[in-house]
């Protein structure tokens, strides 16, 4: 049986659910409220102001009839002096209603859009603040949903729901209390009515909502094949299958055209059941009205009559555009859970104090100093003394009976123990999976060991500041990435002031520089999306000139050219050779040519260290390393 | 482009048609209802006529209940004709993908091929169903409460159509205006939507440089970028809605102005109708809001649209000609000084000048750096993509003479990137053949050395296979790939650096199996891995888009260079791998 693609459902929500979308809710309107004070009481005041005068207008068609029409046909006037007047006092409301319009139509925008603004900054800075095992434990595809769809639905809420809902919530009010005032009895059907519109908005809405979960779910389907087979798309058409892939995107297109029918024929009958509620209303207040005014009971005149019945429209529209708010306000509220969550993620902590400086020698003192000398210093506060040391960066390394586990579950370094002096080679091979990449995370506190100890030139590296451990180590990765920017920007990533002369020198220790020179702008040519239109061999040169040009101490390269044809190889290694003159180096690898000539060679296996000397002593060992090395494994 | 993609609303086209019929129907009924109050007003409650005020109201309630039905009709039909032009467009997308070449497939990129089908496509749907509904029934609305307006007091209603065409040029000003800055703001978003994406996807570059601030600042001033952009953009829109309502004030002023005084001097108009006209003014501004609003949408779906249009044109670059060949007589194969670029602008061809002839049945290793164009090479035999110059010969025809499935069935390639699809084992081999007994694809999947952990499955070959094979190792996949082409029992067996994860020994003796069960296929070998063509019959080593050399082990030995250095590198001593060692274990989370 083929099982389909297995969309995730899309779960009612709970009690405690809701719940925490109103906390988001409150917490939204202290974000923007905490910023925008001033401008939100003035928004306020403008929409106040907005329907007031709204309302007063809809309240003088009955001024209108009321009191100067019908008088002046019962007595016959002409003079309209009166009416005059009382229209020059509408103006003014209506003049005052305009401008109270755009006020808060145009404060909105910088509020709505500089609260985005600094929900986006707010959201970017933790994130970048955020631990590796955040990236390393989330999907990227979810990550960048929250800055793409998640902000874009809290625009929209913001921008125009909030104020929409708050200037319909304000009409609801005050055309209420006129329509009391104009007459309580007629009040009382429409208030009926409402509840009618209310049930019939619920009930349409919880049935549409069910269709829509499925609409979702085969929309997840669909969506789910489309990826499957686009990506397998020249697979397709290698085995020439095309018939028996649309086959079955036919069976679920058409299972997702039947829940979209039935969701969105739901969905878009509520405005027209609403509308036409609210007609029936209006016709019933006509009747139950007329018969009132006719009759003479409760002082209903026809000129209140004629009023009221404008107002059941204008009361009857914002409750429908409430209901549909509502809707738009629970989905951006999702969004903003999204946001907040992200916004709540654990930073990454740092409680070293012990700092990179600067330093020279003076009578065989090392002293700190302002000026670039091109030697470094560990400045070392002692809390206990109160006194500060200076330690000479030098890049020795020693990692003292190491554990770490990614989760508590399962260990994946085992009493890591190892000595690296400066300006040595250490190796660490083994297949994947075996814990290298791990030891490389460690040191520069990628993540934080379980047990043991890792001392950098004598200090325990819990107590160095990560930006600086991390400022000492140069990193070249497997996965080269780029920044949209030119060559010489990614470069110059390594070291934000290097001079021109600089990059090129990085470039040429790199080998990258005769293949730059032959792009069409050279050092200036722009790269786009990670350096799609750069060979893999290009992209890792580049990496290797931006460890080059930061000039550390210590290099981590981590499977740098694995992802590498053995003939570009030999170029790459040359670069990479060059680099590591002089420098604490850990090259982890799969491939045995690229660390033969380390001090010391590392095999891991399982997270523990079997074999450890270097070439020599590793192929008299006869171990993993001699039997791998001499390719007798490969047919054990 | 409009037209071609409402060309598939097809068997949705009644519907799609009706559905501003009964939004119509609805419309009207809500312009009577006003008119009927009127009556109301001015024949019963002003006479008196309680009887009068009942019959009225009794023909303003089957009004409404006739605008009911007209509205649930509306959103019924108009639910159906949008819900199948978006089924119709993405089964017709589909279809047209189907039949793209290489070619095509690259231009449009994979990611881009999914937005199309997925996000572009809701997109013109819900677009779709909001003209049908509101683009019909705004304007209509408009018309009718003209009309009535007219026929009531033709002095008071010109106001409106002033009112009217001065907010309609308003809003073309606005939108107009406001266009270009919406681009740039989009434009600015995708940026800096890049930006985040960059980081997400390289922060350990990011940690490990110490760039957080730098990243920081970056993103800060494109953020910054956007507020600027749409606050630019959005303050033309804030004039919108004083605008309209400034309109809509003059309006009831000069109404309730002039109307007082057609009422009591001139007694051309009745309380009633002066009421039907304030209800007439409010319903043409409505009715402008909404059709501001379908505009914006329609903007907004132009793009999609445009993207959608793109796939539906795309013609394939690939086709059959006149009179094809059904049969593919060998497995020999011979280029003709071929020339081929994928970049037609490109100043140097990716495949320059190959000349090389092939026997049936050949093993043939392919090896050369990366950007060699190796891939390249072999694309052309099964015609993944076409020649620029020259000719490629299969069996004795231009590759342009077969049928296209033909050839591709006779050729079988193991691509580079290739891919598993969810179902199982059984299901994914059968891709070769669907035909094929249990036997056979028993026989295939020993031949690609895959039946050993196949059947260690325990499910074996109904194990299933998650979507793009992640539950099988990279070398599983690998021979499971072979296999599934083998099943096709092609003329000519390619495989792109299909072994590189799979460990020499297996490499081995699935070359070996080749060999002794396949001896009539030829067979091209690319391969990083020299131990992977060491034993094949000639080799080519490809240089820079070039065939820098071809001929067997020994002679590549004596008289290549590029060749010998390969060689020795990795046969040298320390040419281990770790990760070449078999180390598969079963299936994992199965």
């Amino acid at each position: 049986m083929p099982r389909g693609p297995q969309p995730g459902s899309v779960p009612k929500l709970t009690k405690e659910q809701k719940a925490a979308r109103r906390g988001v809710l409150g917490r939204l309107v202290k974000f923007i409220g905490k910023r925008y004070a001033i401008q939100l009481v003035v928004v306020i005041i403008c929409i106040f102001l907005s329907v007031i005068c709204n309302a007063k207008g809809t309240a003088f068609m009955q001024e209108l009839i009321d009191s100067y029409i019908l008088p002046m046909i019962k007595e016959g006037s002409t003079d309209f002096a009166p009416l005059a007047a009382a229209i020059k006092h509408l103006i003014v409301y209506y003049a005052v209603g305009v401008v109270a319009t755009f006020s808060y139509n145009w404060i909105m925008i910088f509020v709505a859009q500089g609260s985005l603004k600094d929900l986006r900054n707010e959201m970017f800075e933790k994130m970048e603040d955020l631990p590796i095992r955040y990236f390393d434990t989330h999907a990227h595809g979810d990550i960048m949903s929250v800055y793409t769809n998640d902000i874009d639905t809290l625009r929209q809420m913001i921008s125009q729901s909030f104020p929409q809902m708050f200037n319909s919530a304000i009409t609801i009010v005050t055309v209420f209390v006129y329509m009391l005032i104009l007459s309580p009895s007629l009040t009382g059907v429409t208030i009926a009515m409402i509840a009618v519109i209310t049930i019939t908005t619920k009930y349409l809405a919880g049935t549409s909502g069910n269709y829509f979960r499925k609409q979702q779910q085969a929309l997840g389907a669909v969506n789910g094949n489309i990826e499957e087979i686009m990506n397998g798309q020249k697979v397709v058409k290698v085995f020439c299958h095309e018939e028996e892939v649309m086959e079955k995107f036919n069976e679920l297109n058409e299972g997702l055209y039947e829940n979209a029918y039935k969701a969105s024929r739901l969905a878009n009958s509520l405005g027209p059941v609403n509308a036409q509620l609210g007609n029936v209303n209006y016709v019933l207040c006509a009747v139950v009205g007329g018969t009132l005014a006719i009759n003479g009971w409760t002082g209903l005149t026809l000129g209140a009559l004629v009023s009221f019945l404008q107002f059941t429209r204008s009361f009857i529209m914002p409750i429908m555009q409430v209901s549909q708010q509502f809707q738009s306000i629970v989905l951006a509220m999702a969004g903003a859970e999204r946001v907040f969550t992200l916004i709540d993620e654990e930073p990454e902590v740092d409680d070293g104090y012990v700092m990179l400086v600067n330093a020279k020698e003076e009578n065989g003192e090392i002293v700190e100093c302002k000026e670039r000398t091109g030697m470094w210093a560990w400045k070392h506060f002692h809390k206990a003394e109160g006194t500060t040391t200076y330690v000479k960066l030098t890049g020795d390394i020693v990692f003292d009976d190491v554990d770490f586990a990614y989760n508590p579950e399962k260990t994946v370094l085992h009493n890591i123990k190892l000595f690296a002096t400066p300006g040595q080679k250490i190796a660490f091979v083994g297949a994947t999976g075996a814990g290298k990449t791990t030891i490389t995370n460690l040191i520069n506190r990628f993540y934080d060991i379980a047990d043991g100890k890792i001392r950098y030139d004598g200090i325990n590296i819990n107590k160095i500041k990560k930006a600086d451990l991390r400022k000492s180590l140069g990193i070249v990765l497997q996965d080269t990435h780029l920044f949209t920017g030119t060559i010489a920007d990614n470069i110059r990533y390594g070291k934000l002031d290097a001079t021109e002369e600089e990059v090129i020198a990085a470039a040429k220790l790199a080998n990258a520089d005769s293949f730059i020179r032959r792009l069409p702008q050279g050092y200036n040519t722009v790269i786009k999306g990670d350096g799609g239109n750069l060979s893999q061999g290009q992209r890792q040169l580049l990496a290797i000139a931006r460890a080059a040009i930061a000039d550390p101490p210590v290099l981590i390269l981590d499977e740098a050219t694995s992802s590498i044809d053995t003939r570009t190889e030999k170029i790459v290694q040359d670069g990479m050779d060059k680099l590591m003159h002089g420098r604490t180096t850990f090259v982890i690898a799969h491939r045995l040519s690229t660390i033969r000539n380390s001090d010391c060679i590392m095999v891991l296996d399982q997270g523990r260290i079997i074999e450890r000397g270097n070439h020599e002593e590793l192929i008299q060992e006869g171990g993993k390393y001699y039997q791998l090395y001499t390719g007798k494994i490969q047919n054990a | 482009m409009v037209k071609r993609i409402l060309q598939e609303t097809k068997e949705y086209t009644l519907s799609a048609y009706l559905t501003p019929v009964f939004m119509i129907l609805e419309v009207a009924m809500e312009m009577v209802i006003p008119l009927l109050i009127a009556d109301l007003v001015d024949k019963g409650v002003e006479k008196g006529n309680l009887s009068e005020i009942y019959r009225i109201g009794g023909y303003m309630l089957i009004c409404a209940f006739i605008g009911l039905f007209g509205g649930i009709m509306g959103a019924i039909l108009g639910s159906k004709a949008s819900a199948g032009l978006a089924k119709n467009l993405r089964k017709k997308m589909f279809e047209n993908i189907q039949t793209f070449s290489f070619e095509n497939i690259d231009k449009f990129s994979t990611a881009g091929l999914v937005t199309r089908l997925t996000t572009d496509v809701t997109n013109v749907q819900n677009a779709f169903i909001m003209v049908l509904r509101m683009g019909f029934r705004a304007p209509v609305t408009v018309i009718v409460a003209m009309i009535l307006s007219f026929r009531i007091n033709v002095r008071l209603a010109s106001n409106f159509l002033i009112a009217m065409l001065i907010i309609l040029g308003f809003m073309t000003f606005v939108l107009v205006k406001t266009r270009p800055l919406f681009e740039k703001l989009m434009k600015r978003y995708d940026d800096l939507n890049a930006s985040v994406q960059e980081n997400v996807t390289g922060i350990r570059v990011v940690k490990a440089y110490v760039r957080e601030a730098f990243e920081k600042r970056k993103f800060i001033s494109g953020s910054d970028g956007i507020y600027k952009a749409a606050t630019a953009a959005e303050k033309m829109i804030a004039f919108t809605m004083p605008m309209m309502n400034l309109v809509v004030y003059t309006c009831i002023i000069l109404i309730s102005w002039f109307g007082a005084h057609a009422i009591v001097i001139d007694e051309t108009l009745t309380t009633g109708e002066l009421v039907s006209l304030f209800s007439y003014c409010m319903n043409i501004l409505m009715s402008l809001m909404f059709f501001a609003m379908i505009f914006i949408m329609i903007t907004m779906s132009v793009a999609s649209m445009r993207r959608i249009y793109e796939v539906l044109e795309e013609k394939t670059t690939i086709t059959n000609g006149a009179d094809p060949i059904y049969e593919v007589p060998d497995g020999s194969i011979k280029f003709n000084d071929v020339v081929f670029g994928y970049n037609k602008t490109a100043e140097r061809p990716v495949l320059d000048h190959i000349n090389v002839e092939i026997e049936s049945g050949e093993t043939i290793g392919v090896l050369g750096g990366t950007g060699s164009a190796k891939s390249t090479l072999v694309s052309m035999i099964s015609r993944l993509y076409d020649v620029d110059e020259g000719e490629v010969i299969v069996g004795g025809h231009n590759v342009k003479e077969y049928d296209v499935e033909t050839i591709r069935n006779q050729v079988s390639v193991v691509l580079q990137n290739n891919v598993l699809f969810s179902g199982t084992i059984a299901e994914n081999l059968r891709w070769g053949d669907k035909n094929a007994s249990d036997q056979e694809v028993r026989h295939a999947a020993k031949l690609a050395c895959a039946d050993e952990f196949i059947e260690k499955f325990p499910d074996g070959y109904d194990t299933h296979i998650e979507q793009g094979g992640t539950n099988v190792s990279g070398g599983q996949r690998q021979r499971l790939c072979i296999a599934r082409a083998l099943l096709k029992k092609p003329k000519i067996l390619i495989l792109d650096d299909s072994t590189s994860a799979v460990d020499t020994a297996t490499d081995a003796s699935i070359r070996r199996a080749f060999r002794e069960e396949i001896p009539n296929t030829t067979k091209l070998i690319i391969a990083q891995r020299i131990s992977s063509v060491m034993d094949a019959d000639r080799i080519i080593v490809m240089d820079d888009g070039k065939l820098n050399d071809i001929g067997t082990h020994e002679e590549l030995m004596a008289s290549n260079e590029i060749y010998k250095e390969i060689y020795e590198q990795q046969t040298g001593a320390g040419s281990g791998d770790f990760d070449k060692v078999d180390q598969e274990g079963g299936v994992k989370n199965a």
